[in-house]
């Protein structure tokens, strides 16, 4: 008995030491006192030196997007460091290329703030702001497929152009040990200051995902912070739109029709939708309601994996099938794509072969 | 145990008993940073520095603290807590005060931390009765030592770069081998003095 007690409290005491040296040092030789710190020239701050770049521009309220939290494995977070953020990491050489490099690109969450610092940022992102919503609607849209419309808090209100994503902090639950922010593109209206729809997607094992399948009621309150993103639709061009996507690409296109029906812009628009079964459509009464309202839109859903027994009238095969038939030149035309890597990849090469130039192809990758 | 020259322990640890050579400690990191001298000389200086401190550190604890109070079979986590908390310690100090080692460093030096070869010479010395200035010889020796066969090794697998390797033996394949090569000369040594 005396043994278990005297073991526990030499061990107690000697961690006590080391932690209160630790702390000790942590005060003194970690401890690099204020540092002041530029943005673009322009904006001045007096911030706390020790930490990394990210957290302390999170510490004043301007957020870069981080997928992973600070851990140098998504290598969003990257910023320009024109001075005071020491040499390169061998953590941040896989994230750069030889052009960032030379630009004085860094990843945010690796380097950090010890002397005096300028950096520069793309404006926008002053923009982002920090928001606690509620949940306000969470329903199923296919079995993976849930759509979650969120509620600003009060007097709070969210500007972003009809395209763009937030990013979503899944908070620890259990199973799931660290918390993480997951980007999710924004499906209601611009026009709609106050609240924000999304539609997620169930991956197997997904930290995010299952956070919003599983545990998310509503009424609960969420963490977003955001807009972020530079895929956006051109309100001014005035050329006809090709809308591609799959699965919960669906969102930030629905974004766009529902900004073209605000605002009334009349220009021509074509929805190519691909999917493998009717399950995993939804929405198509919205879309065909649209049809009507919209100045001259046609919603073109084409599934892959189609039997007898679906009685489907509609397209079939892949999305290229459908656009090989119903684009004929590609006169005045612009494309906003979104959805996986692959899917992508194969609709920029269909949509250039069509005569589309690659700079007119606007898309967002989801993974 | 008959008394030996804390000298003659220091030269045998670096030869005759060498940590990686003749007993297999800390061959993690040796087998990850060894792809260029540079780097591995710089984890060499990283450990054998982290060495000679903790097993002074963990000779006094365990001389002046565990045995007094007949708590010696504690020493395990007790060590392995003092070479956490330093290598932390000397993380901070280093990144403060020496940017140029720690950029060159940064990454590696939590790496000393999970590297069996500290604790290994702190445990050695306990179990081998070793006294103070034999315990420091040996530490520094095992540094020594262990910086000796990485540099070596990083300096023959820059040469092997150029080598045409059967794929499957590429990387982590080959390291085991030459350091199983190299192990194998060493044992030419052991004819000198032998301290165990
Ligand atoms: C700009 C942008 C916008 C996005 N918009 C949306 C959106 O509107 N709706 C939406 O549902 N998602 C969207 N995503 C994807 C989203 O950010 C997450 O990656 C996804 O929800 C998985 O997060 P998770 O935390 O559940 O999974 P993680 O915990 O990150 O992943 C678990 C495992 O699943 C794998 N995995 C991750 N994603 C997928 C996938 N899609 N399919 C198969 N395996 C996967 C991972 O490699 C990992 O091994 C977007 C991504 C980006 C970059
Ligand atoms: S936040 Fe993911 S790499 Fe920096």
């Amino acid at each position: 008995m005396n043994e278990i007690i005297i073991t526990t409290i030499s061990i107690t005491g000697i961690s006590a030491i080391f932690a209160f040296l630790l702390t000790l040092a942590d005060r003194t030789i970690g401890n690099y006192g204020e540092i002041e710190l530029n943005i673009n020239d322009d904006k001045d701050y007096t911030v706390q030196g020790g930490s990394s770049l990210l957290s302390t521009l999170i510490d004043e309220k301007i957020f870069i997007p981080s997928a992973c939290g600070g851990k140098g494995t998504c290598g969003y977070c990257k910023v320009k460091v024109l001075e005071g953020g020491g040499p390169v990491l061998p953590t941040e050489i896989p994230f750069l290329t030889q052009e960032e490099l030379d630009d004085h690109v860094r990843l945010s969450c690796q380097c950090k703030v010890k002397e005096k610092i300028k950096i520069q940022i793309p404006e926008e992102l002053f923009n982002v702001k920090e928001y606690f919503a509620t949940v306000e609607v969470l329903e199923d849209m296919t079995s993976v497929i849930k759509r979650l419309r969120l509620k600003l808090p009060e007097g709070e209100e969210i500007k972003f152009k009809p395209g763009q994503f937030i990013q979503l902090k899944a908070p620890l639950y259990e199973g799931n040990d660290e918390e993480v922010y997951r980007a999710y593109s924004i499906a209601s209206a611009a026009e709609d200051k106050n609240h924000i729809e999304l539609f997620i997607g169930y991956v197997p094992g997904g930290k995010c995902t299952t956070y919003v399948h599983k545990h998310l009621k509503v009424g609960d309150t969420v963490q977003i912070n955001g807009p972020y993103g530079d895929f956006y639709f051109d309100d001014e061009s005035g050329r006809e739109v090709i809308l591609v996507a799959a699965g919960t690409g669906i969102a930030p296109i629905l974004s766009i029709l529902k900004h073209m029906r605000e605002k009334k812009i009349n220009r021509k628009a074509r929805f190519y939708f691909g999917a493998k079964t009717p399950e995993d459509l939804f929405l198509v009464e919205y879309f065909k309601e649209l049809e009507n309202e919209l100045y001259d839109f046609k919603f073109i859903p084409t599934l892959s994996r189609v039997t007898e027994e679906h009685n489907w009238t509609g397209e079939t095969g892949r999305v290229n099938n459908a656009i090989d038939k119903y684009l004929t030149d590609s006169e005045n035309k612009e494309s906003y794509l979104c959805g996986n890597e692959k899917m992508i990849a194969t609709m920029v090469e269909a949509l250039m072969e069509k005569g589309i130039p690659e700079e007119l192809i606007y898309f967002d990758k989801f993974d | 145990m008959i008394e030996l020259n804390p000298f003659i322990i220091f030269f045998a640890a670096i030869f005759t008993n060498n940590m990686i050579f003749s007993n297999f400690l800390g061959m993690c990191s040796y087998i990850a940073v060894s792809r260029e001298i540079p780097t591995s000389l710089g984890l060499g200086q990283a450990v054998t520095f982290v060495l000679t401190c903790t097993t002074i550190i963990n000779y006094l604890i365990y001389h002046y603290a565990l045995l007094p109070l007949g708590l010696d079979y504690l020493r395990f986590i007790v060590f392995i807590i003092s070479i956490a908390a330093f290598v932390q310690l000397l993380e901070m100090f280093v990144e403060r005060y020496l940017p140029n080692l720690y950029y060159a460093l940064g990454i590696f030096l939590p790496l000393i931390t999970v590297n069996c070869a500290i604790l290994g010479v702190s445990l050695f010395m306990i179990i081998r009765n070793y006294n103070f200035l034999q315990s420091i010889g040996f530490s520094i020796g095992s540094g020594i030592g262990w910086t000796l066969a990485i540099v070596a090794l990083a300096g023959i697998r820059q040469k092997l770069k150029k080598a045409s390797i059967p794929k499957g033996l590429e990387g982590p394949g080959i390291t085991l081998i030459i350091t199983g090569l190299m192990a194998l000369a060493f044992i030419g040594f052991s004819g000198i003095v032998q301290i165990q």
